[in-house]
């Protein structure tokens, strides 16, 4: 069985430690070239098909700013 | 399939706990607290004790954490957390009670009370954040700083024979016939964070046993106290850290 | 009523816990005062009113014990001398900042340092200016008999509630050793948790159906200090409009006052009995709250008076608050022993006479 994912990434929340990126298995991740208000470089599905819902991003997450959303194809 | 049909409610497989308030944590970027915070809020959540639990924060960069988690706080004096907790628990033994403590308010200025508190055997959860610096005062040697590591206080490295050996508190705390769980976890990768987590439940589950007192440590970052980003640091982490602090349950009865 | 009971000044402080409905006491031993804690252990009270009783594993550990028994809106208390409320002094501006009740005795012996375990009352300053750091003051009771010691548990209790601060009993090494009859009182039951939510929303009960409790005395926004600063100091303002507490001893006619506390009050009112023999009008002014001091008693009392002399088991403590409340109206003397000795009346009445003579 297979799963697609997605993310949400509360952009204005996120300080872009990227230690999502760092623990997301299939390169899904990336910090954004642009800055949120406060200056961080926010987590963003830079390749969004990769994304298989794992979780990893969100379970490291310190500031608990990623939501996650699973479907099975 | 489109991300937009993905992301729809009944989709949600992961998201905040209701626990944990819309306060922006404070602390730096990539640190090991703001994870161990959502871990207690997840766990007090699942067991549905939000209003049987009351939490210590001590003194220290985890001094807000009444700021974050949903529940009742006392904050304590530094190092004090523990003899609060004793007695919050003993005059209300329906309470699920926790300390939040650092390595510099525990293992430091706290060494007393938290010895005295575990072979005392409260029925308390202690969670122990070992980063090896202190941090919120910026980065100086704390008790379990490494030999030779670099802090404020310790510019060319902590030498034993000026600074003395890092403290390997928790395998003191394993020794004291009053501790019923001492586990040291982490919370740098996604299966390491949810083995921290359930190390988290036990403890509160044990709190209500009358088994005695559990001790979590959790080895932690301090990207801005080490002076290293945060991934690179959990990197660090796991090559300095874990060889002297090793991973995993001290006892478990 | 209860019966009259022969007992010693701890120990009245122990049964006065038990009786007064107290939840929790934390101690560590320390003479002359370990008869408080002796005393619980043997009467066990968890096994009747459900009191907790603990021994800490230093005067540091038990204050904050109190602490943390106090934010949950229980009636916690500790008892020690003098080296061990050095200690508890972080604790005590902690649970000042924080504006949580408790009482806290400290009976004194002789200092500085580890001094001696022969009365004293050496710790006024500590205890009545504040003691920890920062801007605060606490109640300070001084009980001058066996009955006080066991009256003012409950008295202490009851103005740290009202006040939300901790409130001090300062006694003495003679008052904490000597032996007396106690009227003992009906017995006040523990609250219970509803009634403790309804006397303390604040406390920590457990979040349901409000806000969550934070008990804590930091904030980092000095506009958020101030209010906190101002909050205590209206307190103090209140306390001394609504409880001073003060005895009179022979004031009516007097021309010449002594003014002292604890067991120096009961020595001093020997002197007044002494000197009015000789037919010098003498009385006695014994401050039964240190803080909120009695200054305007004092300040009644001036115009009627020659001199005034505080006589105290230190080296003059409370007699700059005398100084204070007479603002140089007429003399103030001073007569004390320290490091653990206690005049005779005679002695006392001595230092009057060489003063006004």
């Amino acid at each position: 069985m297979a799963f697609k994912g997605a993310i949400v990434v509360d952009n204005e929340k996120c300080k872009g430690c990227g230690v999502c990126v760092a623990n997301c298995p299939t390169g899904t991740l990336a910090l954004a070239k642009h800055v949120n208000s406060r200056g961080y470089n926010y987590a963003y599905m830079a390749e969004p098909d990769k994304c298989i819902g794992c979780t990893n991003c969100a379970t490291v997450c310190p500031d608990d700013v990623i939501t996650v959303y699973k479907v099975k194809i | 399939m489109d991300v937009k049909d993905i992301i729809k409610p009944e989709n949600m497989v992961y998201g905040k706990t209701k626990l944990l308030t819309d306060n922006i944590l404070h602390y730096c970027p990539g640190c090991s607290h703001g994870v161990v915070h959502k871990l207690i809020a997840e766990v007090i959540d699942e067991m549905g004790i939000q209003d049987k639990t009351i939490g210590i924060s001590p003194v220290g960069c985890a001094v807000f954490a009444y700021n974050y988690i949903d529940i009742d706080w006392e904050e304590a004096a530094h190092g004090r957390a523990p003899a609060l907790a004793t007695a919050t628990k003993r005059l209300n033994p329906d309470k699920y009670v926790f300390t939040y403590q650092g390595d510099g308010d525990l293992a430091s200025i706290g060494t007393a009370e938290i010895m005295h508190a575990c072979n005392r055997g409260e029925n308390i959860v202690v969670i122990f954040i070992n980063n090896a610096i202190y941090g919120m005062t910026g980065g100086q040697m704390a008790p379990t700083t490494l030999l030779g590591m670099k802090t404020a206080t310790t510019p060319y490295g902590r030498r034993a024979d000026l600074n003395g050996y890092p403290l390997k508190i928790t395998e003191l705390i394993a020794q004291l016939e009053g501790t019923c769980y001492v586990t040291r976890q982490s919370v740098e990768t996604a299966p390491a964070v949810r083995k921290a987590k359930k190390a988290i439940r036990k403890a509160f589950e044990n709190s209500m046993m009358k088994k005695g007192t559990s001790f979590v440590e959790i080895v932690s970052t301090c990207n801005s106290g080490w002076k290293i980003p945060p991934v690179k640091a959990n990197k660090w982490m796991e090559e300095n850290m874990f060889p002297f602090y090793p991973l995993g349950d001290m006892k478990d009865r | 009523m209860g019966d009259k009971v022969l007992m010693k000044g701890n120990e009245a402080l122990a049964y006065g816990a038990i009786d007064c409905g107290a939840d929790g006491y934390f101690g560590y031993p320390i003479t002359p005062q370990s008869e408080v804690m002796e005393t619980l252990m043997k009467e066990m009270p968890w096994e009747t009113t459900g009191m907790v009783v603990l021994q800490a594993e230093s005067e540091t550990a038990s204050i904050n014990m109190v602490y943390g028994g106090a934010c949950t809106g229980k009636k916690c208390m500790t008892s020690t001398s003098s080296p061990g409320i050095s200690l508890m002094c972080e604790g005590l501006s902690y649970l000042a900042g924080a504006e949580l009740p408790c009482v806290v005795v400290d009976v004194v012996r002789g200092g500085p340092g580890l001094g001696t375990i022969q009365p004293g009352q050496g710790d006024y300053f500590q205890m009545v200016k504040g003691g920890g750091h920062g801007d605060y003051h606490t109640v300070v009771l001084s009980p001058a008999s066996v009955q006080d010691m066991y009256d003012f548990v409950g008295l202490g209790f009851k103005l740290a509630f009202k006040y939300l601060t901790p409130c001090i009993i300062l006694g003495d090494g003679v008052i904490g050793q000597m032996m007396e009859k106690v009227q003992l009182r009906d017995k006040t039951p523990r609250w219970t948790e509803e009634e403790i939510k309804k006397i303390s929303p604040w406390a920590c009960t457990g979040k349901k159906g409000r806000k969550r409790n934070v008990i804590t005395s930091l904030a980092l926004d000095p506009s958020v200090m101030e209010e906190t600063n101002l909050r205590l100091q209206a307190r103090y303002r209140k306390m001394e409009k609504e409880d001073v507490m003060f005895e009179n001893y022979k004031t009516e006619d007097a021309d010449y006052l002594f003014v002292a506390y604890g067991c120096m009050s009961r020595i001093g009112e020997t002197a007044v009995d002494m000197a009015r023999e000789k037919g010098i009008k003498v009385g006695l002014l014994r401050p039964i709250t240190l803080f909120p001091f009695p200054t305007a008693e004092i300040d009644r009392l001036v115009p009627q008076l020659k001199s005034i002399m505080s006589i105290e088991l230190s080296s003059g403590q409370m007699v700059e608050d005398v100084r204070l409340a007479v603002n140089g109206r007429v003399p103030v003397g001073f007569y004390g022993r320290m490091g653990g000795s206690v005049p005779s009346p005679e002695e006392i009445l001595n230092a009057l006479m060489n003063f006004i003579k």
